[in-house]
């Protein structure tokens, strides 16, 4: 994998009122890589991507983005960063290609320009026909999808996606991995990736972290954490049975 | 700049499309013009009897069937303003769409101006049509063209009441920085309204006269307790708007209020030697009054700023 750190986090904490939210986090990602976010529900990872893009500020610590310090320059941050977010905050009453026209004037993208990447982003995520549709009708996988597209039209060079997998039926699953996959194969885009879908993460991702209680457990590719679980010679093993296995002795 | 753009057409199209608005819309169009209608008629039965100047203006300030349009705009402009900013950030976060936008590379103070430039523009809108509608209707009832000062009255109330309207539109906003739910929002909001409404004005009476003392006692106690309800005066919105609208709407009033108690022979005198006060007094007897509802909408804004820039933005 590239060298370039994308992503750099070193003893990144954030505590709400005595609750520590993120504990010591040390995270490093490469340029293109795909990096995968696991952990229980409430473990500190969209607590850790907030802190990311500027969203939040750490109570401490250190965060580098692209080379850039979130807390500082937000704007610099965010009009290179995509965010999709857990709950997928659409307004419901505009239609996909109004939600796209209005986050690319949010980016400062407009006229001829904007239209044309609105096309080609509604036609990458095949929803093309849906353009007219208002976004209240819209189906859970199709949402994910115009997320995705709202990544292509500000031409983001990381993108964080939190669960974008949630909810989904299998094949809309499928889909989503697929298009995610695309992102980082064929546009370079580094890629946060936050799931409870263990086998699509251990088949797109490279590397993966497992955050517990505000901790990361273990990062790293996966044979490696699974070599440092069940010794020498375990690559059999899947990323369910290690993530189980680090969930366990936490 | 293009991003406040953004969110301020983006605003002003879902209030322009949203049930809400057209309801307020509807009730006030209609309140007001009844009310017109009514004044519009009692001047024409009116007119043959008295002279009286300004007879433009009379439409605006004359109670018809219950209370004139300026004390209907004192009284329920509030709500309009607390109606369309009640919700405008907690909705938002409550449905998930406020980490979407301040994931965009904004700032975060450019979303509150954005959406009390949308709702200005709203209230500007709405309090100019209104005005129109009634100049319209008064040239048909009683049949006189405006002159060219009750026409640049008219502006100048148009403005001061849009500012107070906005400064409603700013608390509501703020209120809905301040509380995660909607309806909590609306009914902190709806008690500041009630507060100064009803509330201040009778609470100030009373202190003044418990800290001024009797004047029957002393003749100086008088003029102590108008100095006390003028200063209490300067921060209730309402008196603030109601004192700058009587001078500017109401050429016959030389000051915001009377300060002084005359008997009946001499509010006779008076009222022989007593013109119409010119436009350009008029407007600097209202001037205090407009600054001072802008720096109480200023004031809110710090507050909105400041609560706003620190906050937390998820939305569990």
């Amino acid at each position: 994998m590239g060298a370039v750190p994308v992503i750099e986090t070193e003893e990144l904490t954030k505590v709400y009122g005595d609750q520590t939210a993120v504990d010591r986090l040390s995270l490093t990602v490469a340029a293109g890589e795909i990096f995968g976010f696991l952990g229980p529900n409430g473990a500190g990872k969209t607590t850790t991507l907030l802190m990311l893009l500027g969203l939040t500020e750490p109570t401490g610590g250190r965060v580098r983005v692209l080379g850039l310090d979130p807390a500082r320059d937000p704007i610099q941050v965010k009009s290179r960063v995509g965010y999709l977010q857990e709950n997928m905050g659409f307004y419901s009453d505009l239609n996909a290609r109004q939600m796209l026209a209005f986050v690319a004037e949010l980016n400062g993208i407009a006229g001829g320009p904007a239209a044309a990447r609105i096309d080609a982003a509604l036609a990458a995520v095949g929803l093309a026909d849906a353009a007219g549709k208002k976004i209240a009708a819209f189906s859970r996988g199709m949402r994910q999808r115009l997320g995705i597209a709202e990544l292509l039209i500000k031409e983001a060079r990381v993108a964080f996606l939190d669960e974008p997998t949630l909810g989904l039926d299998p094949d809309g699953t499928l889909r989503i991995m697929e298009l995610i996959q695309g992102l980082a194969r064929d546009r370079g885009m580094t890629i946060v990736l936050s799931s409870h879908q263990l086998n699509q993460v251990e088949k797109i991702c490279h590397r993966v972290g497992i955050m517990i209680k505000g901790r990361m457990v273990a990062q790293g590719p996966m044979e490696q954490l699974a070599r440092e679980k069940f010794g020498l010679g375990s690559e059999q093993f899947t990323l369910e049975e290690i993530y189980m296995k680090y969930f366990l002795e936490a | 700049m293009a991003a406040l753009t953004a969110i301020w057409k983006k605003e002003l199209a879902d209030h322009f499309t949203s049930y809400r608005f057209v309801i307020l819309f509807a009730l006030i169009a209609m309140v007001s013009l009844i009310s017109a209608y009514m004044v519009g008629v009692q001047i024409r039965a009116a007119q043959d009897q008295l002279k009286p100047t300004f007879i433009f203006l009379m439409l605006f300030t004359e109670p018809g069937a219950m209370f004139s349009l300026v004390q209907f705009v004192a009284f329920f402009g509030p709500l309009v303003g607390l109606i369309l900013g009640f919700d405008s950030i907690n909705r938002e976060r409550n449905e998930g769409t406020l980490s979407k936008l301040l994931a965009q590379p904004i700032y975060r103070d450019v979303v509150i101006n954005a959406k009390f430039l949308a709702g200005l523009t709203l209230i500007a809108v709405m309090m100019a049509s209104i005005l129109l509608v009634i100049t319209g209707l008064g040239l048909a009832l009683i049949g006189i063209v405006p002159g060219a000062e009750e026409i640049g009255r008219m502006l100048v109330y148009l403005i001061i009441s849009v500012v107070y309207i906005a400064f409603w539109l700013g608390v509501a906003i703020l209120f809905s920085i301040l509380f995660r739910s909607t309806a909590t929002s609306a009914l902190a909001a709806l008690a500041v309204w009630i507060f100064f409404s009803f509330f201040v004005t009778l609470g100030v009476g009373i202190l003044a006269n418990a800290l001024a003392g009797s004047p029957s006692q002393d003749p100086r106690a008088a003029q102590r307790k108008a100095e006390i309800l003028r200063a209490a005066s300067l921060v209730s919105p309402m008196e603030l708007y109601s004192d700058a609208t009587a001078a500017v709407i109401d050429p016959l009033r030389k000051s915001a209020r009377s300060t002084l108690m005359i008997g009946p022979m001499e509010a006779i005198s008076m009222s022989r030697f007593s013109g119409p006060l010119p436009f350009g007094q008029s407007l600097l007897i209202v001037m205090p009054y407009i600054i001072a509802l802008i720096a109480l909408t200023a004031l809110c804004f710090a507050v909105s700023y400041t609560v706003f820039m620190r906050q937390e933005i998820r939305s569990l």
